[in-house]
């Protein structure tokens, strides 16, 4: 019996890299609040480094509620998006493929999103994660926690059901 | 008690180094009511393809506006911070459009602030965005209390 050979390493990791960072360069606005990514395997964390513009509380200083809002809003559609193409991406078929011009899938619509304000957000980068609590045909339901020194001190958290593209 | 109106909603909002990258400004202020406009920017595009804002400019504006009526309650003494905030999403804002935003707090217990927020954008039939929440904030010192 033939076996397939496992695909080398390093096409493997280009190809989510390439992927991932074409989602998120691809949004102005992710570019406009400095939002990157870091990934192991399949799980992304958010990092919001700070900048003086995100402040929203001069007197602390505090970053601005909305700030966090957002930044938790853009790590629950990137996760969304991501843990969806993943297995796209996975299925097989990857060597045929393109990646660095495959068109990505269309943007899933937020519906609602709650936001807890645990903690002032301090003037130092933030991270988050987010986690797809579930995702059906036509919407999903995504929790995100934020911390800063202390993955376990959340110094925010959202959950947020989104309308997933036809 | 402090003074309540447009040039003092509107220097809220210049103290906030976030706010002012957005030229975010005050377009009408009350006792405990704020309206207020983000100007349509092509940075805060949340979706290429359709040239829509991004949801998480829309929570800068909300939660902006509902703070400013925080503010602008008669109760308010200064400092104060979201507890927290529930958005609806409506629809999609027009791309090209400014979006106004009109927060009301509607209630004030001794140190918690409850708002409600509605915005629009060219089309005021419909609202983008409503929201909700509550803030945090320090009493007006018992000094500064008009006489009863």
């Amino acid at each position: 019996m033939s076996r397939q050979r496992p695909e080398p390493v390093q096409a493997i990791k280009e190809r989510r890299d390439s992927v991932l960072r074409r989602m998120t360069n691809s949004i102005p606005y992710i570019q406009f609040l400095g939002v990157e990514f870091e990934r192991r395997g399949d799980e992304l964390t958010a990092i919001l480094p700070y900048k003086d513009m995100l402040i929203g509380n001069p007197e602390l200083p505090a970053i601005h509620g909305g700030v966090t809002s957002a930044f938790l809003e853009v790590a629950s559609i990137t996760e969304l998006t991501w843990s969806n193409f993943w297995e796209v991406m996975e299925s097989g078929g990857g060597a045929e493929t393109d990646w660095s011009t495959e068109p990505l899938p269309p943007l899933p619509k937020t519906i609602d999103f709650t936001v807890d304000f645990l903690r002032p957000g301090l003037p130092r980068d933030a991270y988050a994660r987010a986690r797809v609590n579930r995702s059906g045909r036509r919407y999903a339901s995504v929790h995100v926690e934020a911390w800063q020194d202390n993955r376990s001190r959340l110094f925010a958290q959202a959950t947020g059901h989104f309308l997933m593209p036809e | 008690m402090p003074q309540i109106g447009k040039a003092e909603a509107q220097k809220f909002v210049d103290r906030l180094p976030h706010c002012r990258e957005l030229n975010i400004r005050v377009e009408d202020a009350a006792p405990a009511q704020v309206s207020m406009s983000l100007p349509y920017d092509a940075r805060l595009i949340g979706d290429p393809d359709t040239g829509v804002i991004h949801g998480g400019a829309v929570s800068v504006l909300m939660d902006t506006c509902a703070g400013a009526s925080v503010r602008m309650h008669p109760e308010n003494g200064g400092a104060l911070a979201t507890l927290d905030l529930r958005i609806d999403y409506m629809r999609a804002a027009k791309p090209g459009d400014s979006i106004l935003a009109e927060a009301k707090c509607f209630h004030v217990t001794r140190t918690v602030a409850f708002i409600r927020v509605r915005a629009w954008d060219s089309d005021t039939s419909v609202p983008v965005a409503t929201a909700s929440g509550a803030f945090t904030f320090t009493p007006i010192s018992k000094s500064e209390r008009p006489p009863a």
